[in-house]
């Protein structure tokens, strides 16, 4: 039986925008408040499932040509690398440090190597997540 | 409050026990869930709650809570959540394998 | 601060995520881990020459000072087995290069192995009690992957059971670390030894001691072994070889660590308690090392009976059986993985895992005979070899200790070890050979080479005791000697 899934497609084909958007907000916020790079992360994946969900697979990875096991390997790469980055500088292991900035048209703004750190953590968590639904979903 | 979470622990390890005993795969799974949660709703009870304070210093608010407790229950929310999942793709590949999901049926070495 | 001790977890880690980018190049994975774990023992060695320079050394992550920010310590008893662990990992790494099938060295083998070693290594050598918990995850996420890795029925339905108990084990370790927050407030494992003193370790407390017991006794296979002979019987040589060698070794660890450094207030409860269970499992391992006949079921039962055995150094509880203890688990960690090797090899060539279906070997592989001869010596305690030493000192210590019980029980289950063992020997290696030698399968050198290290290994540390006395000596001080733990990590 087909199933007709016209509304499911055309709403989260604006909904998926929102969720990336709201993802980007909370991986920002991380840094003050509620948020971060496993949050971002987890909400940035809810997207792929969405698409997931709403279209193929087939569609989705002719869309999305990633491999999203190198996703999670270069995510993990970049915590561990961001963490030993320090070691170089003589400081401890995983040590960060901020400053701030004078950007032209944004003006001051606090810059972090956490952030890199975050990244690392978010592109890690989307790769897993969307490993394992792919895993489970791709021979059914 | 922290009797109230505690109480709730309580009644979650009690869920989680039953279903660890049952013989169905995937309720054994669902029960080793529900038991990481229990242990979370237990860690943060041991942090305290303090009334309604939030983990976080800031200007607005005069008392805070503890945040390791916190800290730690994240942590253990990604490890759990990756062990779930894989738990999962396991028990369903076992499915695909075996085409059954009862444990009583699925005795390993001495019984092959 | 120094950096040197996050290596050995850290160098893994980047080296497992680093190969998974080069999935179609096996040679890069297979050598890129190799030359990973030859590395990693060089750094070991380093660190444990400084250790005895230095005293322990330890690093606050990010600059977060002890007792907040996570740590990491390395005294001598956990750099002596972040060194074993990675020889033998290396060796069980050379040992799959031609054994474990081009299947799995494509789905990812090398970096789930990479992995493990990192855990491995961060359990032995974290700070932090939580962080404990998080090492033994990555550790134990590794070994699911490696257990199902393959994934034959026999495989799939022995790991459902290992799964199901790590994870319920696990969450009964995170509710005991809950009840020491609870109670004490800390997680720094040198600041809890200090509050648990300060308080005299209430019997609130010791209720928890006993919780860390259950929980690392599941891990190990102290007791609660009952998990292990199936799941370490399945995988494939190399994993169930990394498997034995390594990872009850680690709840072994956790055990020594927790009752020599925490809760070693109330020795006539929770050390009693070991000593019980100790002695149980070394008969219950015996019952089963003579039980079956499938060689991969005795090589299991063995490891069951070396945990038996170890912990009755830390039921004990003096330096000299400590010390003992840590020789054998030195010693145990090798010969382990060459007696899974072995047994692995001897059911590569014949095809079988019944010992009555097996006769002769030693006229087709003589090679095979007599290396499983000299670990059946070593795995007894014959000198020169390296079981020797430790089953000594723990004899010494148990009769200092006067306690004659476990001395018997510890003595006797070497007995029967050999006895398990040369059945194996004398039904396997000795009488008329059924393999013509038409249908002999080859035994390349690849497949004997890593075994033949192995043999020299133990030779050499039973030779060379004297040479690692002083190292020994030093963790055996270390961890009756709180004090000197506590004061590495917090100064003042």
């Amino acid at each position: 039986m087909k199933i007709n899934e016209v509304i499911l497609q055309s709403v989260s084909k604006i909904v998926v925008f929102i969720i990336l958007t709201l993802a980007l907000y909370l991986f920002f916020a991380g840094h003050n408040a509620p948020g971060g790079g496993f949050i971002g992360g987890l909400v940035l994946a809810s997207s792929f499932v969405l698409m997931l969900l709403a279209f193929d697979i087939e569609t989705v990875k002719k869309g999305i040509p990633v491999d999203f096991k190198l996703v999670a390997a270069s995510g993990a790469l970049i915590v561990l690398l961001s963490g030993l980055g320090a070691t170089i500088l003589g400081e401890p292991f995983l040590s960060q440090s901020f400053a701030y900035f004078d950007l032209p048209f944004y003006g001051e703004v606090e810059l972090t190597t956490v952030t890199i750190f975050e990244t690392g953590v978010a592109l890690a968590v989307v790769g897993v997540v969307v490993t394992i639904i792919l895993s489970i979903s791709e021979d059914v | 409050m922290e009797t109230v979470i505690i109480i709730v622990a309580g009644v979650l390890v009690t869920v989680a026990t039953y279903l660890l005993l049952s013989k169905n795969l995937i309720r054994v799974i669902l029960g080793t869930a529900i038991l990481t949660h229990a242990v979370h709703l237990l860690l943060m009870a041991m942090g305290g709650f303090k009334g309604e304070s939030v983990p976080i210093i800031s200007d607005k608010h005069t008392t805070y809570v503890d945040a390791l407790p916190q800290a730690l229950i994240l942590t253990s929310i990604v490890i759990s959540f990756a062990v779930t999942a894989f738990f999962l793709v396991l028990a369903y590949q076992v499915y695909k394998r075996t085409n059954t999901d009862d444990l009583s049926k699925l005795r390993g070495y001495r019984h092959e | 601060m120094n950096n040197l001790i996050v290596l050995p977890m850290v160098l893994p880690l980047l080296t497992g995520v680093f190969i998974v980018f080069f999935k179609s190049y096996i040679q890069v994975q297979r050598w890129g881990t190799f030359i990973l774990l030859l590395v990693n023992v060089g750094i070991s060695v380093i660190i444990l020459r400084q250790i005895q320079i230095d005293g322990i050394i330890s690093i606050d992550f990010g600059g977060w000072a002890a007792p907040f920010g996570i740590l990491f310590v390395a005294d001598s008893f956990a750099a002596l087995l972040v060194l074993t662990t990675n020889i033998v990992s290396a060796i069980c790494v050379l040992y799959a290069m031609p054994t474990i099938g081009k299947r799995r060295e494509t789905f990812y083998f090398y970096p789930f192995v990479n992995f493990l070693v990192a855990g491995v290594n961060g359990s032995f050598l974290t700070g932090d009690i939580f962080n404990l918990f998080v090492t033994f995850e990555v550790m134990l996420l590794a070994s699911y992957a490696l257990i199902t890795l393959g994934g034959t029925r026999l495989q799939l339905k022995e790991s459902l059971k290992y799964i199901a108990i790590n994870v319920v084990s696990s969450s009964l370790f995170l509710i005991a670390i809950a009840y020491l927050y609870g109670t004490l407030g800390t997680l720094n494992m040198a600041h809890l030894s200090m509050r648990i003193a300060e308080s005299g370790q209430t019997p609130l407390l010791t209720v928890i001691s006993l919780l860390f017991l259950i929980v690392f006794s599941l891990k190990s296979g102290l007791l609660l072994y009952q998990w292990l002979p199936g799941s370490y019987s399945t995988p494939p040589t190399a994993i169930a070889a990394l498997f034995g060698a390594l990872l009850t070794k680690v709840g072994i660890y956790a055990l020594f660590r927790t009752f020599t450094l925490l809760f070693y207030h109330e020795q006539q409860i929770t050390h009693t308690l070991i000593a019980i269970m100790a002695g149980v499992t070394l008969i219950g391992g015996c019952i089963g090392a003579i039980a079956y006949n499938n060689i991969r079921q005795i090589v299991a039962y063995n490891v069951v009976i070396a945990v038996g055995f170890i912990l009755v150094g830390l039921a004990i509880m003096n330096t000299t059986a400590i010390e003992g203890a840590i020789y054998y688990l030195v010693h145990d960690m090798i010969v382990k993985a060459l007696l899974f090797l072995l047994a692995g090899t001897m059911i590569y060539l014949t095809k079988s895992e019944k010992l009555d279906e097996m006769s002769g070997l030693i006229r087709n592989y003589p090679s095979l005979g007599w290396m499983f001869f000299i670990t059946v010596l070593s795995l007894t305690g014959i000198p020169p070899l390296s079981g020797f030493i430790g089953k000594v000192l723990l004899g010494q210590g148990a009769i200092v200790a006067e306690s004659y019980i476990l001395l018997l029980l510890s003595f006797m289950s070497g007995f029967v070890v050999l006895y398990s063992l040369l059945r194996i020997f004398m039904s396997c290696f000795w009488g008329e050979t059924i393999i013509s030698e038409e249908e002999e399968t080859p035994l390349s050198k690849k497949v004997i080479f890593p075994s033949a290290i192995l043999v020299v290994l133990t030779f050499a540390l039973g030779f060379g005791a004297e040479s690692i006395a002083p190292y020994v000596q030093d963790a055996a001080y270390t961890l009756t000697n709180p004090s000197v733990y506590i004061n590495a990590i917090l100064p003042d």
